[in-house]
């Protein structure tokens, strides 16, 4: 389905600004277990949707922000190609716009890049009641300040995105997935060192037993990765399964946490069960800890915490100086509050 | 229109009375390095961008953070503005001086503080050279990927500021791409970190924020950047064509084919000729376009690539095809490249170095449109192109002892621009709009859209001292430059046709 309702949204925040309405944008409402609920006038993105422009041979797509994430990956499919950043969609109606406001990446983060890493060009309706655009649909643009890859992460609470162009790649020819049994300490301690080494490794996860390794490239390189690793073949499904916590591990029934963390700092002992994701520097944990025991053990290490329900908890809190410029951005950019007020903080 | 600071329509600077500043700085950092007198100023009076040039109306060369801080918090409260500077190597201007204004040197902060193998990452100061970093993590395997041309030079707080490229863009990604952290100090003299040690931070991306920020939004004092394993091996072909189209079609086949080539360059015939006058990489001189392709990797990937690529070439009408046969003649195939600019330069008393970005399908329209421009203002234009990231360098040849020629060539140069953006492009790629691009910052963006970004800079420096007339021009510039663009009958060259 195609459909261009730019005018219809900006018309919603027209509206609410002369109103000083807060406005909820909403898509596929499949990430609202992170985050805040917030309270205001639905902003339902999902009828402005269709992909706009797509050349594989540009390696660029863009399309409008309420296009499900499942027809973005049909077409790319189509043609061969791939969003490098695995976006999870957590759930079946997640859209564009969604999957760049929550900028969450899947398995192949570390070795591959982040949701931001590949946004070319925004559009957004902005604080002041413009449509506008940034960034471009071209690889390399460094004219003006960066607000399109600004917008990755922000939670709808700098603007309101209606089109996004994504850089895109090919599907690598080759992929393999590997089980090698060892405990987290050894996982841990071989993905330093094969870190520093060219092998083919897209994605690593450690599910208490066993290290999971993906393999992608040519058919030469994943042949002698695959030689030289030994293990034995993993289920493609697993790495599905473990993007879109389908795995065992996350039905427990304790709070979700999801745990951003340096490479370097090793097996964590913490309350509850672990499953190690991007070669240790994503972590998940269910724990029924509180947040400020968890915060505090990960303050040590460099690291910060996300629950995956929604309240006051869920954000990592920010230091009171990062915090200011976040307001002072805010204000800036949204100077009325509509914008999905407080739903990354309450404050914000 | 001038391109130097013009109060009138870049907003007026607080005037600022040099003997005083002087003395306050003297009291408050006895130990810090400031040059006053004219002859101490003038090797700072430009950047890269060599033909714009202001005297500083003082240099500080700190090597301390907290003389950069205690200096930041003096320039605050007295409304000093500040320009950053880093190797200054900028293309763009964007360490072009102010007469108004102290110039921050951080050139100073040049030590290595950690190179960490096991989480591949390095720690520096932002003085730091690019190509230190790799040399640096050269012995554990592993290196920094972007690699602009001026890498032997170039400090990493530029890098950061400018959102640096290279040749290795389309594979590697830019600077920001590269980075987990940057250490900052406000306009105020407070210490900020954007990004983390882990690959994501709580709240928005400041860091993709800040970088390329230009030096507007804050001072750069230290920077983690990512390091990555050294390919197996890297090969290079060289293939040449008859016609630019069949080079551009080429490229697009390349990428159809699912390979992604390490590097991907394109030259046209002036830029071949003149490369292989100065190098002997031994170019075909009489190919209308070359192309240059590496791919890097692990050996037998590697192999196929070649052996895929090869075919894809040939079957583009390709006129001949060869594969470096060693290293030595990989490094000369490259060699011709990546001294194309200085080849150019020994052709021509003067050039002038464009950034702009297309949509790759759009080479040959806008190549004809550079070719016609070209014409036009009666000037030779030799073209290099990051043909795998649709960045162009034309390069313009000009004398500059001619009356008239240097603005002839600004104003071509300007017009190459502005048909990149009317194709769906930018002006800039990788050097930045700085102060030379200024201009056409207003042919890229409406007013609405750079009034967002002057909203975006009030957050961070709401009264404007850092490296003001950079980057982002304000609305009354942009209404001058437009009015210059609707009454043609103002325009230098009234009788040119429009893209």
């Amino acid at each position: 389905m195609t459909t261009d309702l730019s005018q219809q949204l900006l018309e919603q925040v027209s509206q609410a600004l002369r109103q000083g309405t807060a406005l909820r944008i909403q898509g596929g409402n499949s990430k609202a277990m992170l985050g805040r609920p917030v309270t205001g006038e639905l902003v339902d993105t999902r009828w402005h949707s269709g992909i706009v422009s797509y050349d594989p041979t540009e390696l660029v797509l863009t399309a409008r922000a309420g296009t499900p994430l499942r027809e973005i990956e049909a077409t790319l499919g189509e043609a061969g190609q791939m969003l490098p950043c695995e976006p999870p969609h957590l759930g079946p109606e997640a859209t564009l716009g969604g999957m760049v406001a929550a900028g969450l990446s899947g398995p192949r983060r570390p070795w591959a890049g982040a949701v931001r890493d590949y946004v070319l060009g925004t559009r957004l309706i902005t604080g002041h009641g413009k449509h506008l655009r940034f960034g471009g649909e071209v690889m390399k643009n460094v004219a003006g300040y960066d607000v399109s890859r600004l917008m990755a992460g922000s939670f709808g609470c700098l603007g309101l995105l209606t089109e996004v162009s994504l850089k895109v790649l090919p599907r690598p020819r080759q992929c393999l997935g590997l089980r090698l049994e060892m405990d987290a300490r050894q996982a841990l301690a071989r993905l330093a060192e094969w870190g520093q080494q060219p092998l083919p490794i897209s994605a690593a996860s450690h599910d208490g037993e066993a290290l999971h390794l993906r393999l992608e490239g040519g058919e030469g390189s994943v042949r002698s990765a695959r030689e030289r690793l030994g293990g034995e073949v993993l289920d493609p499904q697993y790495w599905g399964d473990l993007r879109e916590q389908r795995l065992a591990f996350f039905t427990a029934p304790a709070t979700l946490w999801r745990l951003s963390l340096p490479i370097t700092c090793g097996v964590l002992d913490l309350p509850g069960q672990q499953l190690i994701d991007w070669g240790g520097a994503q972590r998940w944990l269910k724990s029924e800890a509180p947040a400020a025991t968890l915060r505090a053990l990960l303050a040590e290490v460099g690291g910060h915490a996300t629950a995956y329900a929604p309240g006051d908890d869920s954000s990592a809190p920010l230091d009171p100086m990062t915090l200011r410029y976040h307001q002072a951005l805010k204000r800036q950019l949204d100077p009325q509050g509509i914008f999905n007020p407080g739903r990354l903080y309450a404050h914000l | 229109m001038n391109i130097l600071y013009d109060e009138r329509v870049d907003g007026p600077l607080p005037s600022v009375d040099k003997p005083a500043l002087l003395a306050a700085l003297r009291e408050a950092l006895p130990d810090l390095d400031i040059l006053h007198r004219s002859e101490d100023l003038k090797p700072y009076e430009c950047d890269g961008l060599s033909a714009y040039r202001t005297l500083p109306l003082l240099v500080a060369l700190p090597e301390r953070l907290e003389q950069v801080q205690a200096l930041l918090r003096l320039c605050h409260q007295r409304g000093v503005p500040v320009v950053a500077r880093g190797a200054g190597t900028g293309l763009s201007g964007g360490a072009l001086p102010l007469s108004q204004g102290i110039l921050l040197v951080m050139a100073r902060f040049n030590r290595i503080l950690e190179v960490n193998p096991q989480g591949r990452f390095a720690r520096v100061q932002p003085g730091v050279r690019n190509l230190a970093i790799s040399q640096a993590a050269a012995p554990y395997g592993l290196y920094y990927a972007p690699d602009p041309s001026s890498q032997i030079a170039c400090s990493i707080g530029g890098n950061v500021a400018e959102n640096a490229g290279g040749v290795h863009c389309l594979k590697y990604g830019l600077t920001v791409h590269n980075l987990l952290k940057v250490d900052i100090l406000t306009v105020e003299g407070e210490c900020l970190t954007l990004g983390s040690d882990a690959l994501d931070s709580p709240g928005f991306d400041l860091l993709a924020l800040f970088t390329g920020s230009e030096g507007l939004l804050g001072i750069v004092t230290e920077v983690t950047v990512k390091l990555l394993p050294r390919p197996q091996v890297a090969r290079v072909l060289l293939a040449s064509f008859a016609s630019v189209e069949d080079a551009g079609r080429a490229v697009a086949d390349i990428i159809a084919a699912g390979i992604i080539p390490a590097g991907l360059e394109m030259m046209d015939n002036l830029a071949i000729r003149a490369a292989e006058a100065f190098i002997h990489a031994g170019y075909p001189v009489d190919a209308a376009a070359i192309l240059l392709c590496e791919l890097d990797g692990v050996e037998a990937d590697v192999q196929d690539d070649c052996a895929r690529v090869d075919a894809v070439l040939r079957q583009a009408g390709a006129r001949e095809v060869r594969l470096a046969c060693d290293e030595a003649e990989r490094v000369r195939f490259w060699a011709g490249r990546k001294n194309a600019f200085p080849a150019v330069g020994r052709i021509s008393p003067d050039y002038y170095c464009m950034d702009g970005t297309i949509p790759r399908r759009e080479l040959p329209r806008v190549l004809a449109g550079i070719s016609q421009l070209s014409e036009t203002y009666g000037l030779r234009v030799a073209n290099v192109f990051h043909a795998g990231d649709g960045n162009m360098h034309p390069l313009i040849l000009f004398d500059a002892n001619l009356p008239g020629e240097l603005e002839r060539a600004e104003a071509l140069g300007g017009r190459i621009l502005e048909l990149c953006v009317a194709v769906g492009g930018s002006i800039t790629g990788e050097h930045g709009v700085g102060r030379e691009k200024i201009n056409q910052m207003c042919a890229q963006f409406n007013s609405d859209e750079i009034t967002l970004f002057h909203a975006v800079k009030a957050a961070f420096d709401p009264r404007g001292l850092l490296n003001p007339g950079k980057n982002i021009p304000t609305l009354q510039r942009c209404a001058e430059f437009g009015a210059l663009h609707v009454h043609h009958g103002q325009l230098p060259f009234p009788d040119l046709e429009r893209f």
